[in-house]
């Protein structure tokens, strides 16, 4: 599902004289249907910009970049956001949306996006938020005003509410209590189960070994600097 | 290139090539090119004198292209004799203000100014435009008994809605908007763009929006243009050029955004 071959990143910051940042060099990724891969490293090593080049937030320098049969290095802007819909789902550690949409309805986006109608679309997010032990007070409200560990299970409900092939994780498990750690854990295996591909970016190490079936380690396509 | 058929017979809505406009020895907007498709917003970001508002207003038909075309369903609307074009900015293309004022007639009733629009367009039966007028209110989130309130009497944030329903009331297919959430509260802002998302995805709408509040291209616009001395600079996936920008001018435009 993911073929990441000889792809290479770097910044250029023309604010500071045009100086270059290399990243990324010669990165290599094969990801299969039904399987979770972890992206490791320390800090700084690259992990999040491949994980970023992945779901088509970066360009990439050079390299092919293939997800879902589109290849990123070189499609349309269209066609990556038709990618994004309904085959690439994304789990994003950060929470970007309409400072006054409520929870469910930021969970049912992506289903309204592809034509299910709203009654569905709100059921199932629904459905997920409860599984996901967001008390049900909350769901009419905005998550803008969520706290960290809530508005990060809006994420990952808005993430696995619609059965994508392709799903990025950007640290699923990071303030969550063991609770709801667990049905994180039960949504990726379920997801596992069902044939997608997830690459993942996880410090809780339980949570990794627990659920990855290899690691990937970035710090080895760390470009020199 | 990988294939992927839903685009290749997916052809845009609007089609513009080459649109320029100078003013004596100033430029305008210069040679810009762009698309847009149904059910999706194209915005457009720069700073004061970037040329984005040249280019709405000629699109428009506000101000006069020197050159280029501006083709939807192979006919250049450029080229169209002042009947045509009129009719088509009152029926197929909205064009929402920044200052609802400008769009709004103030000494109408809020029923009369979305009646008004539709009349334009050919609608005739006073009982049922008065069904829709109320109707497009309460879309719009205005309490469908102020339908004989002038707008006056309306509050900033009310007077944009109405415009809103105002143009949108014949269900066009483009819709033009100039700094629509400018001037207004942040929760204000917040409640007209969680609307429009809802209406561009419920009627399909092509939106070019132009902006200069990077805050609101990213929350609305799925791609993104920006613009310099009246020239394109960049363009491309909204979240890609904000966060991925390659021209040191979208750099500097972005690293200048406050953090929210």
């Amino acid at each position: 599902m993911i073929h990441v071959r000889d792809v290479s990143k770097s910044f250029t910051l023309h604010a500071q004289g045009g100086i270059v940042i290399p990243v990324l060099e010669g990165a290599r990724l094969e990801v299969a249907a039904g399987e979770c891969v972890a992206l490791t490293g320390s800090s700084g090593s690259g992990k999040s910009t491949l994980l970023r080049l992945l779901q088509g937030n970066y360009a990439p320098a050079s390299g092919r970049i293939e997800v879902a049969g589109l290849d990123l290095a070189t499609a349309t802007p269209r066609e990556i956001a038709a990618l994004r819909r309904d085959r690439l789902g994304y789990v994003s550690q950060f929470l970007r949306v309409v400072p006054r949409v409520p929870a469910h309805d930021v969970v049912a986006d992506p289903l309204l996006q592809l034509g299910v109608p709203p009654a569905a679309a709100r059921e199932r997010a629904e459905a997920l938020l409860s599984r996901l032990n967001l008390p049900q007070a909350l769901w009419s409200l905005s998550p803008t005003t969520f706290s960290g560990g809530e508005q990060q299970r809006v994420n990952i409900a808005r993430g696995f509410v619609h059965p994508y092939p392709v799903l990025l994780l950007d640290e699923p498990t990071a303030s969550l209590d063991p609770l709801n750690r667990a049905v994180v854990l039960d949504l990726i295996r379920e997801a596992k189960a069902r044939g997608a591909a997830l690459v993942g970016i996880f410090h809780d190490r339980e949570a990794r070994d627990e659920i990855a079936d290899r690691e990937v380690d970035v710090s080895l396509f760390a470009a020199a600097p | 290139m990988m294939e992927n058929t839903q685009f290749q017979d997916d052809a845009p809505l609007l089609k513009v090539r080459g649109l320029t406009r100078s003013y004596w020895a100033r430029t305008g907007c210069a040679e810009v090119d762009l698309d847009v498709w149904p059910g999706e917003v194209l915005g457009i970001v720069g700073e004061s004198g970037s040329g984005k508002s040249t280019l709405l207003s000629c699109l428009a038909g506000h101000l006069e292209a020197d050159a280029g075309s501006v083709v939807q369903g192979g006919e250049d609307v450029l080229r169209l004799p002042e009947p045509a074009r009129r009719r088509l900015m009152r029926t197929d293309w909205a064009y929402i203000h920044q200052h609802a004022r400008d769009g709004l007639r103030m000494n109408v009733s809020a029923g009369g100014n979305v009646g008004e629009r539709m009349m334009a367009g050919g609608a005739r039966h006073y009982g049922s435009i008065r069904d829709t007028a109320a109707d497009w209110l309460q879309r719009v989130e205005i309490d469908p008994a102020r339908i004989d309130d002038r707008p006056t009497a309306f509050s900033g944030g009310m007077q944009q809605r109405l415009q809103i329903a105002r143009g949108l009331v014949t269900a066009p297919k483009l819709v033009l908007m100039d700094e629509p959430t400018g001037g207004l509260d942040v929760s204000v802002q917040a409640r007209l763009l969680d609307l429009l998302r809802g209406l561009v995805r419920d009627m399909g709408l092509a939106v070019i929006l132009v902006t200069h509040d990077i805050g609101v291209v990213r929350l609305l616009a799925d791609r993104l243009m920006v613009m310099r001395h009246g020239r394109v600079v960049e363009a491309g996936l909204t979240d890609r050029v904000l966060d991925d920008p390659q021209h040191d001018y979208t750099q500097l435009l972005v690293s200048s955004v406050l953090p929210a």
